[in-house]
């Protein structure tokens, strides 16, 4: 299959380009960025004017829900819907059911995968067995079934001393290790960002300090053992502050933030949407700010969507007893481009938060627009206003705070590997 | 759209849901007050009912166990002429998995006018009351730690008995406020009716953070924080608080925080103490104390069913 795509704006922000160019795509690659090869006969001519293509979106964490949780949502719903959202390399966590443990699991999730259209999926492996915190996995080997990183999810890891061995054993060989910075014990049966609004509402609290003990614990264990660590999901100045410092003093220590957290405060909790329960909890406007310039500054790396699919039940219910999550991955790009616009960054550095940050995170080679690379490439139109209602999610889960509200930029089409794996008109 | 407290008013001005205080006007709370003294006289007469909500079917669903709120709830709807039916729902439909839904829209299907909820997490009363019809009125009964919108009326109406005007008035609130619901609706009432200070008294692990963001002064010395008060209002602390990391024992806790005749001498003379009950003796508050004059807490659950029916019947009154 080849494809020319005419006359789109090129943003490409690993190697800081923007412009009106071609694009022309044969077996999988990019063979030329502006004039065709010689010869060169497109199948297939796409109309671009007026449209952004940039590098496909790279999603560090998104639920696909198998193994185990098919009754939420199924591979083919979810990397249908991370296609929609211009997502062509996405990571998932090791939270299914069995956790992703083994290398045979691992190795199944790879293989079905790779037969459906959609993204490059990138399976993290669980740091303990079962995730129950005691006794650390075969890591060599789920490597090599395909695990690119080990996390323990959101289970907790109250034991320090697995942490530091898991550490260790990692280091040893250079495995990444991705870790949720809460502390399990000071976060116990909390709901809500521990502060004025959820004491007036009665509901119990996280509090900050459950994010920076646990950042200040992983900062003194990368400093001893060496580790690479990806902090997910940050949630407060406090401990964007830690998570500076660290950086500052050189530490291999990396850092995301959920699209969910650059928008929303705990200032919406009065109205106990169950959409609003999220893990991490949504904490205040000074949490917020300070992310969002984290994201802007580099301190933060990426930007991911949080995916997680949930059936209606779990939602239907008071907010403290429903299960925390969101749909998101189909809101990645829009809610990314709303935050760069209301903290007035570039539309470059919106996309780098999206693609060539992240890329660099997992240390795969995408994320970036270059002649002889990957065709992977998502089009959109960055004017086009679209309001989120359950229809217009192709998710299984359709559970977001975002319901209801209408964003802007919307995917046209989403190329993988040179094939139009998405298309919308 | 409901939010926390505007959309408990409809369009002109009735009340639609009685879901929290938080955020309802002052002549809101006065209304009702006004009504359930109206009300207060119809308990002592021979024949303890009037035809306001005849005609009317009522629900008290409770997710949670509850004797004394339930009792009173129905009480106050049948001097209404109401139809009342109490459902523990804890022990029937829950149990056989039954979505807090499902029994909801049940319940509408048999013509339900008004739902009377308790449930032990917060935000309950306002998730039924974005789901029910828009003919059905909610009152929340008591929403995990969140409100207890009645409890906190009733308590007005016995301070406003007992003490007149608001205005001039110290009130102090002790004990438990963490896991009260009953302190988050009282502070909110006080606080729109204007009293002169709001104080609470307790110990840190059981104090919410940023409590004094809803306007209140804080004490953990009960000593200082009762003297000069009006109103005392204790909270009662629930059995599985009284040991653990929160509180190292019922013993300790009575010492630094129960309300003893001593205490309460700190206080102004003309003080009135208050108990939403049930009452743990010798915990939080001493029996000398609990059965002496400066007491009024029989009186509050009197008063109770006055504020129970007054909010019922204005509820119903804004549809018919």
């Amino acid at each position: 299959m080849k494809i020319s795509l005419l006359g789109g704006r090129v943003v490409d922000p690993a190697n800081g380009f923007d412009g009106v160019v071609d694009i022309h795509i044969a077996a999988g690659r990019v063979a030329a960025i502006g004039s065709a090869p010689q010869g060169f006969q497109a199948n297939r001519r796409i109309e671009a004017t007026g449209l952004v293509i940039c590098p496909g979106l790279v999603d560090l964490a998104a639920r696909l829900r198998e193994p185990g949780l098919e009754h939420r949502a199924t591979l083919e719903s979810e990397m249908h819907a991370a296609a929609a959202g211009g997502v062509t390399t996405l990571a998932c966590p090791p939270d299914t059911d069995p956790p992703l443990d083994e290398p045979g699991l691992v190795e199944m999730l790879k293989f079905r995968a790779r037969n459906l259209p959609g993204p490059r999926v990138f399976p993290v492996g669980a740091l303990t067995t079962g995730l129950h915190g005691e006794t650390i996995t075969e890591m060599s080997e789920l490597t090599e079934a395909g695990c690119v990183a080990f996390s323990h999810a959101d289970a907790p890891l109250a034991d320090t001393q697995v942490l530091l061995r898991a550490l260790q054993y990692a280091a040893t060989f250079g495995h990444p290790v991705w870790l949720r910075p809460q502390d399990s014990c000071l976060a116990r049966g909390g709901i809500a960002h521990e502060g004025a609004v959820a004491g007036a509402l009665g509901l119990v609290g996280v509090p900050v300090v459950a994010e920076t003990v646990a950042i200040a614990t992983i900062i003194q264990l990368v400093r001893l053992t060496g580790a690479r660590v990806h902090l997910c999901r940050m949630s407060s100045a406090a401990g964007v502050e830690l998570l500076r410092a660290a950086r500052n003093e050189g530490l291999p220590i990396t850092a995301d933030v959920a699209a969910h957290h650059l928008h929303l405060t705990d200032a919406e909790l009065p109205r106990f949407d169950a959409q609003l329960r999220l893990v991490p909890p949504l904490r205040s406007e000074a949490d917020r700010a300070a992310l969002s310039a984290a994201v802007a500054d580099g301190t933060i790396d990426a930007v991911c969507s949080d995916h997680a699919p949930l059936d209606d039940e779990v939602k239907e219910v008071p907010f403290g007893e429903a299960e925390p999550g969101a749909s998101g991955i189909e809101l990645l790009l829009p809610l990314t481009l709303a935050w760069a616009e209301r903290a007035g960054v570039s539309l470059a550095m919106a996309l780098a938060t999206i693609s060539s940050r992240p890329a660099a995170v997992l240390g795969l080679p995408y994320g970036h627009i270059v002649e002889g690379g990957p065709a992977d490439l998502c089009v959109f139109d960055p004017r086009a206003q679209w309001t989120v209602r359950r229809e217009a999610l192709f998710s299984q889960g359709r559970n977001t705070p975002f319901l209801g509200q209408t964003l802007t930029g919307q995917v046209r089409y989403t190329i993988i590997d040179g094939h139009v794996d998405f298309e919308r008109h | 759209m409901l939010d926390h407290a505007g959309g408990q008013i409809d369009g002109d001005g009735r009340l639609r849901h009685l879901l929290t205080l938080q955020g309802l006007p002052r002549e809101t709370l006065l209304a009702v007050l006004d009504t359930a003294a109206s009300f207060v006289s119809i308990g002592e007469r021979e024949v303890k009912k009037v035809p306001l909500l005849r005609g009317k079917t009522i629900f008290n669903l409770f997710f949670e166990p509850s004797t004394r709120t339930r009792t009173t709830f129905e009480i106050a709807a049948k001097r209404l002429s109401a139809d009342v039916i109490s459902l523990n729902v804890q022990s029937s439909s829950q149990s056989k998995g039954e979505t807090m839904l499902d029994t909801v829209q049940n319940l509408e299907a048999m013509n339900a006018d008004m739902f009377v909820v308790r449930h032990a997490a917060s935000g309950a009363a306002h998730f039924i009351a974005r789901h029910v019809r828009s003919h059905i009125s909610v009152v929340n009964a008591g929403d995990g730690r969140h409100a207890h919108p009645t409890q906190g009326l009733l308590d007005m109406f016995t301070i406003r008995h007992f003490k007149g005007d608001f205005a001039p008035l110290r009130v102090a609130i002790v004990g438990d406020v963490l896991h009260s619901r009953v302190a988050r609706s009282e502070i909110h009432a006080l606080r729109t009716l204007g009293v002169r200070e709001i104080r609470v008294v307790a110990p840190k692990t059981l104090l919410p953070s940023g409590i004094e963001e809803l306007g209140v002064r804080v004490f953990h010395d009960m000593t200082e924080g009762l003297r000069g008060v009006d109103v005392v209002m204790m909270l009662r602390l629930q059995n599985e608080r009284m040991k653990g990391s929160l509180l190292p024992s019922a013993g300790e806790y009575f010492k630094n925080y129960g309300l003893t005749a001593a205490k309460l001498a700190l206080a102004a003379p003309d003080a009135i103490v208050m108990h939403p009950g049930p009452m743990n003796r010798g915990v939080e508050i001493d029996s000398a104390v609990a059965d002496g004059p400066q007491a009024v807490i029989l009186p509050q659950v009197t008063f109770g069913i006055a504020v129970r029916m007054a909010v019922m019947s204005m509820l119903a009154g804004g549809q018919s």
